[in-house]
């Protein structure tokens, strides 16, 4: 198995600041919007190089939403950014009647993502909205994988023409994407080739499942893993093209099973490439207070959990 | 003929076609469009720079949101007898594979739409970004709103409202129809509103009032606000209008809200309602 080796860990939300900044030298329509998290969404650089551009909404994000939109009207492109859980269930009618359905071109930027929030619990800690972005005709779903990544996504949605959500978190993880990336929307990155299961991963979880793949490796069971970075739209052909060879599939996400990554592959291998398949992701839980790394063990999305996943499907297969 | 003489000429066409349209469909609103006729033909026919030649951005143009989008069937028209698109496509109102949605759409590529509306309490959001956008560029232009009174009882209409007020958004012109009616019935009786005036003035709003259904007073009252823009105030109009106005049966009563006339009810509204542009 090719060796993965990073220099440092970072979180992916300074990836999102840092790639903001860099949007907001290049590219004068760039604006970003926050609702009071501007040091925790790392936009304090943004804010304070182009102040005339950053619009600070206050505690109000259904406002803040509708504002964004509003932007875009005269060739802005707003990045409203907040946690997770108030970019996406706390203003879905806004998000889809003023965005969605509106075919604005919003970027939903959402930190905190998941159960890796950690201490602060399950009022913050959403694991259903890659479900509830990803059932918006014409949303595009993003969760980029560590800081490198992240950054490169946050350039890139400035120039696609339409809605986004991106989704990006709190923990420092593994940065180990190259630097210099171009980020391409709806196209799956292949970290590792393989040939008796594939592994899908999205988000924190890449990492882990590079890690349980080694292990596995150890055991003499060889895993393709491929980073899902753009759940929707979904890089159909090469989750096909890897499923048709490898013929057993493990996704890994740190989300609800219900309507995130698994949800997504699911379907689709269901309609034109039935396989035996597994899914970490949490069951129909809410999360709780912790450590984040106490909380991927508690709630079954880490690293072991794939390993024995892979070790279940196999038995499928 | 007087600018005064041609509006109500004008409104009095847009109310036949408001009836005709829900009519047609069996389906809409036209309470609310009823009364809100004069504001809206004033609007268009007097008092924004806007092209009918459609563009999405509308730069250096003033635009219109409605936040109450089930008054769609008013807006249909006037954006119609503006020269925004066929006066026959008024016939496909809230007809399949329609242009013309039940509440408005930018979706299906309707000149003159820039934002969908229905879900109530967005308009003053999206109202605010686009006000923003125009200080951004630079622009001396205005952004008009419509809102219903019983919309105000949206949470998110306040956040807008201290928004605007926070961030001096002083080329924005909110008016309410304030009607006093909503679907249940009279507004005090379902969920008051209190005092209107105090509320956006201490909000920081600059607040006027006007008689919705007096054409004079409407075209006075649009102008003078829009005098006052610029001064570092978001601007709010508290309009008094009749539900139902221009037809009698219809006038004053929160049943006609989202309720079609029947061929019988069409004929005596139409009597009642001057053909002056020739009918769609």
């Amino acid at each position: 198995m090719k060796k993965f080796d990073y220099k440092d860990k970072k979180d992916t939300r300074s990836g999102f600041g840092a790639g903001l900044y860099e949007l907001g030298k290049k590219n004068d329509n760039v604006v970003a919007l926050c609702a009071d998290l501007t040091g925790s969404l790392k936009m304090n650089q943004f804010a304070d190089e182009f102040p005339e551009r950053f619009i600070q909404c206050g505690i109000a994000e259904a406002n803040m939403i509708g504002t964004a939109a509003g932007l875009t009207i005269g060739g802005k492109i707003p990045f409203a950014g907040t946690f997770a859980n108030f970019a996406t269930g706390r203003v879905y009618d806004q998000i889809r009647q003023s965005v969605a359905y509106s075919e604005k071109n919003v970027k939903i930027c959402a930190s905190h993502a998941g159960i890796t929030l950690g201490e602060d619990g399950a009022t913050h800690q959403i694991m259903e909205d890659i479900g509830l972005m990803k059932m918006l005709p014409g949303m595009v779903v993003i969760n980029p994988c560590d800081y490198n990544q992240t950054k490169a996504a946050t350039i890139a949605i400035a120039d696609y023409e339409g809605p986004v959500y991106l989704r990006f978190g709190r923990p420092n993880v593994p940065n180990f994407t190259p630097e210099d990336q171009k980020f391409k929307i709806g196209e799956a990155v292949l970290l590792n080739e393989g040939t008796d299961v594939t592994i899908f991963a999205t988000g924190h979880l890449v990492w882990k499942a590079i890690e349980a793949a080694e292990i596995l490796e150890q055991k003499g069971i060889s895993s393709e893993i491929i980073n899902i970075h753009t759940i929707k739209p979904l890089d159909e052909k090469a989750v096909l093209a890897s499923v048709a060879k490898t013929k057993a599939v493990v996704t890994a996400e740190e989300h609800m099973m219900n309507g995130g990554l698994g949800d997504s592959i699911a379907q689709l291998l269901g309609r034109k490439l039935p396989t035996p398949i597994e899914m970490v992701a949490v069951d129909d839980k809410f999360g709780e207070s912790g450590k984040p790394e106490e909380l991927l063990t508690k709630y079954g999305i880490d690293t072991e959990n794939i390993v024995s996943a892979v070790e279940t499907v196999l038995k499928r297969k | 003929m007087s600018d005064i003489q041609n509006l109500k000429k004008i409104a009095s066409q847009v109310r036949r076609d408001i009836v005709r349209m829900v009519h047609a469909q069996n389906s809409g609103h036209p309470g609310g469009s009823l009364g809100c006729t004069e504001f809206l033909t004033t609007l268009y026919f007097e008092i924004m720079n806007h092209d009918s030649n459609f563009d999405m951005d509308g730069k250096n143009q003033d635009l219109f949101f409605l936040s109450n989008g089930h008054l769609s069937a008013l807006w249909y028209s006037v954006l119609a007898r503006s020269g925004y698109f066929a006066l026959s496509e008024l016939s496909t109102f809230r007809m399949i594979s329609s242009r013309l949605q039940g509440h408005p759409t930018p979706k299906e590529g309707l000149p003159g739409i820039r934002m969908a509306s229905g879900s109530l309490g967005q308009g003053l959001s999206v109202a605010c970004g686009a006000a923003l956008t125009k200080k951004l560029n630079k622009e001396s232009t205005t952004v008009f709103t419509l809102h219903g009174d019983g919309e105000l009882q949206e949470g998110q209409i306040w956040e807008a409202a201290m928004f605007a007020a926070h961030h001096k958004i002083d080329n924005l012109i909110a008016t309410v129809d304030y009607n006093g009616q909503q679907i249940d019935g009279p507004v005090d009786k379902i969920m008051s509103l209190g005092n209107l005036r105090a509320k956006w003035e201490s909000f920081g709003w600059q607040v006027l009032e006007m008689n919705g259904n007096d054409m004079e007073d409407v075209v006075k009252t649009l102008n003078h606000a829009k005098s006052i823009t610029g001064k570092g105030k978001p601007i709010a109009i508290l309009m008094k209008t009749q539900m139902g106005m221009g037809v009698d049966f219809m006038m004053g009563s929160h049943k006609w809200h989202g309720v079609a006339p029947n061929d019988e009810q069409l004929e005596n509204a139409l009597n009642q309602l001057e053909e002056t542009l020739g009918d769609y």
